[in-house]
This record gives C-alpha cells, structure tokens and sequence, in this order.
C-alpha cells in the first residue's frame, strides 16, 4: 500500500496563473507567520481567540472567514468575467476548459458555502445572544466546533488550488457527471468533503441557536416578542435544521458511489442521476432562503432604526418569513422543470413558487411603511436598504418569472437565470450583511468605520452590480447558456464587455471596503463608541458596552416592549446602576475545537487522497477528542461580582461622560 | 405627482423593454416557431403584470427616502406600527397578481407541455436524439438515416423528437424554436417543436456536460418545402456510411468540436439499444432478460414509452 495513497509530486498544477496564486498566497503566509512570531501573538491567538467559547469572538471569525473567502470567490468570479470578455469571435481566451471549469465550480461553492453562509452566521453568532438578553449560546462548545467545521472546510477548497484540482462539475455537482466514471480526478472528492464536513458544522449551528432562543430568552421576552432579525435568524435555523440532513445525506451517497462501487447515482445498474438532482434541490432552494431570511431581518432592524420608528407590521413579518420558509421546501423542482415531469406537477412547483412573492411582497411593503412618517438618517447602513428594495424588486421579478415552466423552458440555465439569482443573493443576502457589517461593527468592534469609504463602497457595489449582471438578462434572452468557456456570436460582445466591466466596479467597491478596515483600525481610537448606543438603536445590543462586556448582562433584563432597549430609555430604567452583583456562571475556552477541526481536515484530506492509514488514525483522534471534551470538567468558571461591578462601573462612566 | 411619476416611468419602462425586444437577433426573443412564439408572449405579459407591482415599490422606496429624511420637518410618529387597512392592502394586491400569474401558469403549462403533439394537417417527422460526450447524434428511425451534429426538417411540420444521453446529462435546446428539455442516460424525454418559416437555427445543449460542452452544438435547418427535405435525406443517404453497433461505439468515444457527419443507414433500433445499455439491468432483466426490440413484452416489464409501431429486427441475445 502507498503510504501517500493518490498523492505524488504531478498533484502540483503546472498552471501558471495558479502557482502565481500559489506564490503570492506562500509569501503572504511567510510574512504573517513571521509578524506573528516576532510580536510573540500566537499564544494570545490561541489563548483568546481560536480556543474561545465567546460567541461574539466565534462571530468575528466567521466574518473574517467570509471577508478572506469573499476575496477568493471574487478573484474567481473577475476571471471568468475576463476570460468572457476576451474569448469571443472563437478565440479560447487564456483560461482551458480545464482550469475554467473548476473556476465556476469554486465560485459557487465559495461563495454560497464558505462566504455567505459564514458572513450570516457570523452576524447571527454576534447578535441573536444579545438580542434575547442571554450570555452566551446554548451550547458554547459546540459552537467553536462548529466554527472549525466550517474553517475544515474552506480549507479542503484552498488546498485543492495547489494539490490536486476542484471539481469540474458546477457547483451543484450532478451525476452522472460527477460520478467516477466521468470525473476521475480528486476535483469531486475535494468539493463532496468540504461540503460535508462543513455542512455538519452549519446543522449543529441550526441545532444550537434554535435551543439557544427557545431556552434562553431574557425573562418577559415571549417568542412573539422576539426582535425581527433573531426571528428570521430563527426561521433559517429551522431551515437548517430540517434541511441540511438532505445535503449530508445526498452527498453520502454521492462518496457510497465514488468509494464503494454503489449505483444510487450512476448511469447503470439501477443508478439514476435524477433522485440526486431532486435531493440536492430539497437542500438547495432551503439553502437560499437561510441565506436571505437573516438579511431581510437585518434590513429591518437598520430600517426601523434609522427611520426611528418601530418595525411596520412586526407579526407580519414573523409570519410571512414562517410562510416563507415552509413553501421553501416545496418549490425545488422549479430547479429542474426541463426534466420531463407532467405539465401538472410542473404547474404546482410554479404555482406555489410564485405563492414566495406574496409574503415577500409584504415584506417589501412593511419596509416601504416602517420608512413612512419616518425621520430618516441616511447612514451607511440605510444606504445598502434603499439599494437592497431597488435591487431586489428587480430580482423578486424575475425570479417569478423563471417560475413560470413555460417561460422557463427558454430561459432555464441561460445567464437571465445567472442574473437572476445574482440579482437575489447578491442585492438580497450579501447587500443584507454588508449593511449589518456596517450597522453592527461599532457594537462588535468597539469603534467607527469612515462613512465616507463605506458610501463608495456601496456606490461601486451597486452600479457595478447593475453593470455587471443587467447585460447578463439580454444575454440569457439572446440565447446564451451558462458555463460556456468561450463564444462566437458578435452580437453577444457588447454586453460581455459591460458585465466585465462592472466586475470591475465591484472590485473597486471592495477594494474601498478593504480600506475602510484597515484605517477604521489606523484610527480606531479616534473614532471609539463609548455610549455602546451609536444609532439610537431599539434593541438589548445597544443597551451594552461596546464591545459588549464578555458576560455580556451583568444582570439579565427584565423585558417589557417589543423595542425592549427604547422602552428602557423612555422609562428611564436603562443605564442603571446597581449597588451588587450575583457571580457569573461562565464556559471556559476549550481546546478541543480547534484540534477536532484540525483532525476533521486531515480525515478529509486522506479520504480524499486514499490514505487510508490517515483517515482512519484523524476518524479516531476525533472520537477520542470527542470523548475527552465529553469527560472534561474543568469547563466552567465564576466571575466575580467585584470584577463584574468594576466593568459595569467604567462603562457606565463612560455613558455618563458621553 | 407620485401617480404621474409613476405613469410615466412604466412608459418609459415599457419603451425600453421593446427596444431590447427588438435589439435580439437571433435569441428566445426572437421566435421561428409557433412553441416559441407563445413562450415569448408569456414573458411579456407576465412581465408587464409583474411590473405593475415593481414599479410602483421602487419609487414608493426612492420618494419616502426622500420625503422622510430627518430635517425635512415632515410629520414624525415614531410608534406607529400598525394599521390593519394597509396591512389587508398589502397582503391582498400581491395575492391578486399571483393569482392572476397562477392561472397564466396553469394554462400555459399545458398549453405549452413539451411531451403534447403539435397539433397540424402535416403529417410529423420523428428524430431520435442521443447526447453524445460532446455531439449530438440525430437518428431519422422512419427514414433509416442518422447525423451528427446537423439536423434537418420541412419548415411548418412538427417534429416530435425522443431524447436520451449516452453519458453524461445535456439539455436539447434551439432557442429560437422554444423549449428545451434535459437528455439523461437510460431514460427517454420528448419534445415538441415546429419551425414556422425556413432558415438555420444555432442549436445548442443547455447543461453543462464537462470539458467539451462549449463545443456541443449543432445547427438545425428547416427547410422551405418537404421536397427540399427529401433532397438533404437523399445528400445524407448518397454520402454517408453505415451507422452500425460498431461504428456507435466508435462514435461514442468522447470528442470535442465534432464535424458534421452523415450516416446513410442506421441499425435498426439503435435508439432502443442505446436506452437498454442502461436500462437493461434495473432488476428486471435477471428476470426476464432484455426484451428484443419490437417483440411482445413479458409481463411486468415497463418500458420507455413508445408509441411507435413496431419494427422488426433481428433478435439479439440477452445480455445477462
């Protein structure tokens, strides 16, 4: 037996724009690894931030996560739009079908998976906790495993740039052609671990902050009373919960056919392509809606702050995301009404997929009305809302229209489909956490980030987004299908030439979104929020330090109103400060996550080369992790309530002087 | 000023839909078939309905920004929530759109079923159509000829064609005839089209098949009159060789930007062989054994469906 099952030095890809990336990425990692050291940081790394149990800290690096991979998607995805731009007439531009082909795969799989699932998560590992008045997550530790899970996973999508190749399937990976017989290679191998090791990760989220806001709401807080964005978050745990099994299991089937000669799948011996194409969709139309179910909930949250009012229609909108997410999970064959099925069944997938826009619909109004007999501030934040209901009115529309079997019979995988769900991922989700990045930074962070960069921001983001996805309708009407390498039609050019240039709009956006960070950090004591309440907002976040204090309440609230932190403002009750303390009951930090991600990397990584020996030596070093957490005792710990007194006394001093 | 504002945007809206209407040569929106034509027909309308909706919320959303902006000292009630008029409002205009959409949606599905017949006085021509790694293979079973990558039919005549894969899945699509529905491995799908007046048509696969799937296209020519037709059967039938098992397993050895190539005879039932390589062991042929092709069927075995009338042929071992 090789000890290296598959691996050997022809792993290494000769392209050179990937050994560029390569180089670029070694020196980057040479340069941190020797900062780190010579600031003697990594004990500190380690101690305070890779062990922590702290959901807030877990949140923050879910969003660096998804900042790093959203820079990964987008060089993807600028490639393709040059590569789209420079190979027409029949010229093959500079990228081969075999390097383009793991492009697209990469830029779906990284952007849906591992940057904006993590961005949401992030923003919801940091908010829901403080929203409900609680201080930490039900289940601390599983939490930190969760987030290595994830990083496990982006990880694998890294490592096969230079060992290896991604898959070549697109990134919904149907068989038969990602099955053995038409994809060899370790491409599919990288794509089915990442996503399962990862997709554990986001189900034990689902599990974890569904307890969380069940069993540990603030007292006086009932479910109905809950904050819009954790009910959304809510909602989208429920569909995490119900519908990431389906992923595990189709891609388990997937390994069963690619590892062990099994046929659920294959061409032949009873095997058939179609039960995973309908598994994957079970999963994957879900999936959208946990993507943007929590950003529709930022949107109002932001819009109800800034107009300075309360949210227009509070029930409604629990109710049309509860509407929203159950019709999410019978409406997947819409994915797929070319395959055949009657004119019936493809009416009823149709029928109900248009049913979505009534809720959303609402949703769109009650913004429109919480913004009614408003007083606007049009920060950074408002800015990405008003740009969001633009953009996505436009999205919602054709969305409705893909619905519709007979429309999409000529429109199904054309670039008006790429537009379209562009148009909703894009102006819906990613405009959604980009405004709470920008709304909920100073609570997280402590300190401001330049309005003005953040308003370039946007304006690149949102022209280039017009410029780069508007020209891809008339290109799906025109006739041209999706994942085409190159192509040979001059009336097509034009618009090839706009899209890439709003590409590069966008990356401008970007690039003033990079800056921002970097001198909102140059600067951070110049621009520090010491009131914890910067927007005048509504709810129990603002009513903390910011950062907030890592027990988050010194003493749980009592909660009476919708707007619970308002409603303390108005009684004059927020602020208070309390002559003693109860102790606190806290989790430590543990090491065990980081080590069972490590662990969880390594058995993906031997599975996928067939080195065996490794797979099973990590399966067992993760059971035995497993087991030792398990038994562990020395997992908790009392803060004290003199500590407790001193911290809340400098913050509200800090409040006092304003 | 809001409503004014409003009326004349949807104009403005509309002009604009036209111009890009018009500027489409040669794509979905530019229709040579009566399939075709209905499908762009449904697209305008439901947008049209659709924008009714839409355009009224984007203004709505740039004229209360704008309106409501803190210093413009318009009125301010930051409590107010609730009101179960604009609610009932909001709810109903969206479900009477959708409404009005789902009934559109019904209707069409039907109208527009890729598996129904086109209704005509012509008497249709029958193509089988094998998605190849990456080429498409057109079998003419009545005619007893075969193509790659070129396919051929009378203007005004409907096709009926039968679809299936001998690999990976594709989608067979000519945009501008209309529909396009997905070829898969040991299953056969149907479609449906008609050219409306001569010409040549790009015809593509619309799913991603792997390393050669820019190149899978083929061109689609109707021709004006049946006679016309009859001459391109004769051209294929004077140039080409025999399309035997053979000579199909040569073909299907994966190859990218295939040349046109003609076949003059074809086996019998190569269709039928192609769907039971895969279709054979679901199980059933343990049983039974492959069925012949043409031959009554042992009861309890379901086959693709077939509405052909039976050919004969010589009788081929089971394979098991």
């Amino acid at each position: 037996m090789n000890l290296l099952g598959k691996l050997s030095w022809d792993a290494i890809p000769h392209d050179p724009i990937v050994l560029g990336t390569l180089a670029v990425v070694a020196v980057g990692g040479a340069a941190l690894f020797v900062f780190m050291t010579l600031a003697k940081k990594w004990g500190w790394l380690w101690r305070e931030w890779l062990t922590s149990v702290d959901h807030k800290r877990l949140g923050i690096m879910y969003i660096i996560l998804a900042l790093v991979m959203l820079v990964r998607g987008f060089a993807d995805a600028i490639m393709m739009r040059t590569q789209l731009a420079v190979a027409t007439n029949g010229s093959e531009g500079y990228l081969p079908p075999h390097h383009y082909d793991q492009i697209f795969t990469a830029h779906g799989v990284i952007m849906i998976i591992f940057m904006a699932m993590p961005f949401m998560i992030g923003l919801m590992n940091i908010i829901v906790p403080l929203q409900i008045g609680a201080r930490d997550v039900a289940f601390p530790f599983l939490n930190n495993l969760s987030f290595w899970l994830a990083v496990s996973g982006a990880l694998l999508v890294n490592i096969s740039l230079g060992l290896g190749e991604f898959a070549m399937t697109g990134w919904v990976a149907y068989p038969p052609l990602s099955g053995l017989e038409f994809s060899p290679g370790t491409g599919v191998d990288y794509y089915i671990w990442a996503l399962q090791i990862s997709g554990i990760g986001t189900t034990l989220t689902g599990v974890n902050f569904l307890i969380t806001v069940l069993k540990m709401r603030a007292p006086g807080m009932k479910l109905m009373d809950m904050p819009i964005f954790t009910w959304t978050c809510t909602w989208a745990n429920v569909l995490i919960v119900a519908s990431f099994p389906i992923l595990t299991a189709a891609l388990a089937m997937l390994t069963l056919d690619r590892y062990l000669d099994f046929h659920f799948f294959t061409n032949d011996l009873g095997g058939n392509s179609m039960m995973y194409i309908n598994l994957f969709w079970a999963w994957g139309h879900p999936e959208v809606y946990i993507l943007v179910l929590p950003a529709f909930g930022m949107f109002s949250e932001i819009v109800s702050t800034f107009s300075g009012k309360r949210l227009f229609g509070h029930k409604s909108m629990i109710y049309a995301s509860g509407v929203i997410s159950l019709l999410g999970f019978i409406v997947w064959l819409h994915h797929f009404f070319t395959m055949g099925s009657s004119a019936n069944v493809n009416a009823f997938f149709g029928i109900m997929t248009m049913i979505i826009a009534i809720p959303t619909g609402v949703k769109l109004f009650n913004w429109l009305f919480t913004m009614y007999k408003g007083r606007i501030r049009m920060e950074v934040p408002m800015y990405w809302v008003i740009g969001f209901m633009i953009t996505f009115s436009i999205g919602g529309m054709t969305g409705v229209l893909l619905a519709i079997p007979g429309a999409d019979y000529v429109l199904h995988n054309s670039l008006f489909l790429i537009a379209h769900f562009h148009n909703t991922i894009i102006g819906g989700a990613v405009f959604g956490y980009l405004a709470g990045f920008a709304f909920w930074f100073p609570k997280a962070m402590g300190f401001h980030l330049d309005p003005k960069l953040g308003k370039v921001s946007f304006w690149c983001w949102f022209i280039g987004f017009f410029l780069a996805f508007m020209p891809l309708y008339v290109l799906g009407f025109m006739g041209m299908t999706r994942r085409l390498n190159h192509t040979d039609n001059p009336d097509w050019n034009v618009w090839l030439y706009i899209a890439a240039l709003g590409a590069f709009v966008i990356a401008i956006g970007i690039g003033a979104f990079v800056l921002q960070l970097i001198l909102g950090f140059k600067n951070k004591d110049k621009n520090l929020d010491k009131t914890g309440d910067p927007w005048n907002g509504h709810t129990l976040e603002w009513s903390l330090a910011s950062p907030p204090q890592f027990y988050n309440f010194a003493k749980i609230p009592h909660v009476e109103d919708l707007d619970a932190f308002t409603d303390m403002k108005e009684k004059g009750t927020a602020y208070q400060r309390h002559a003693s303390y109860e102790p606190i009951h806290m989790p430590s930090n543990t090491n065990a996550g980081p080590i069972m991600g490590l662990l969880a990397t390594a058995m993906g990584f031997a599975l996928i080369w067939h080195i065996w020996w490794l797979a099973g030596a990590s399966f067992i070093g993760l059971i035995v992790a497993f087991i030792c957490r398990a038994y562990a005792s020395n997992t908790d710990y009392y803060v004290q309530p003199d500590e407790v007194a001193r911290i809340e006394n400098a913050h509200l001093d800090n409040v006092a002087k304003g | 000023m809001n409503l004014l504002l409003t009326r004349n945007l949807s104009k403005v809206a509309l002009a604009a839909l036209v111009v890009l209407l018009a500027g489409c040569q040669g794509g979905v929106l530019d229709p040579k078939g009566q399939i075709g034509v209905m499908e762009k027909e449904l697209i305008i309308t439901a947008t049209i309905l659709m924008l009714l909706v839409v355009v009224p919320v984007i203004l709505m959303t740039l004229y209360f920004a704008w309106k409501y902006r803190e210093g413009r000292g318009e009125a301010y009630e930051p409590k107010w929530s609730h009101s179960t008029k604009i609610e009932t409002v909001v709810w109903v205009i969206p479900i009477i759109i959708i409404a009005i959409l789902g009934v559109i949606t019904y209707k069409s599905t039907h109208a527009l079923n890729p598996y129904k017949p086109i209704e005509s006085d012509e008497e249709p021509i029958t193509v089988e159509v094998v998605s190849l790694n990456w080429k498409w293979l057109f079998i003419y079973p009545d005619l007893g000829i075969a193509t790659v990558n070129e396919l051929a039919f009378p203007a005004n005549v409907p096709v009926n064609f039968r679809i299936t894969s001998a690999g990976t899945m594709n989608s067979f699509f000519i945009p501008q005839l209309g529909s396009q529905i997905y070829s898969m491995a040991g299953m056969e799908t149907k479609l449906h089209l008609i050219a409306d007046e001569p010409g040549t048509f790009d015809g593509i696969s619309a799913n991603y098949s792997g390393h050669g799937f820019t190149g899978m296209k083929f061109e689609a020519i109707a021709t004006p009159t049946r006679e016309d037709f009859q001459e391109w059967v004769a051209g294929v039938k004077a140039n080409g060789e025999a399309l035997t098992t053979e000579r199909y397993e040569a073909l299907v050895e994966p190859t990218e930007y295939h040349p046109v190539e003609y076949f003059g005879t074809v086996k019998d039932g190569l269709f039928f062989d192609i769907i039971w390589e895969y279709m054979g062991d679901m199980g059933r042929i343990e049983f039974y054994g492959k069925p012949e092709y043409g031959a009554e069927l042992p009861e309890g075995v379901i086959l693709p469906q077939r509405e052909r009338t039976v050919i004969s042929h010589e009788s081929e071992e089971a394979s098991h």
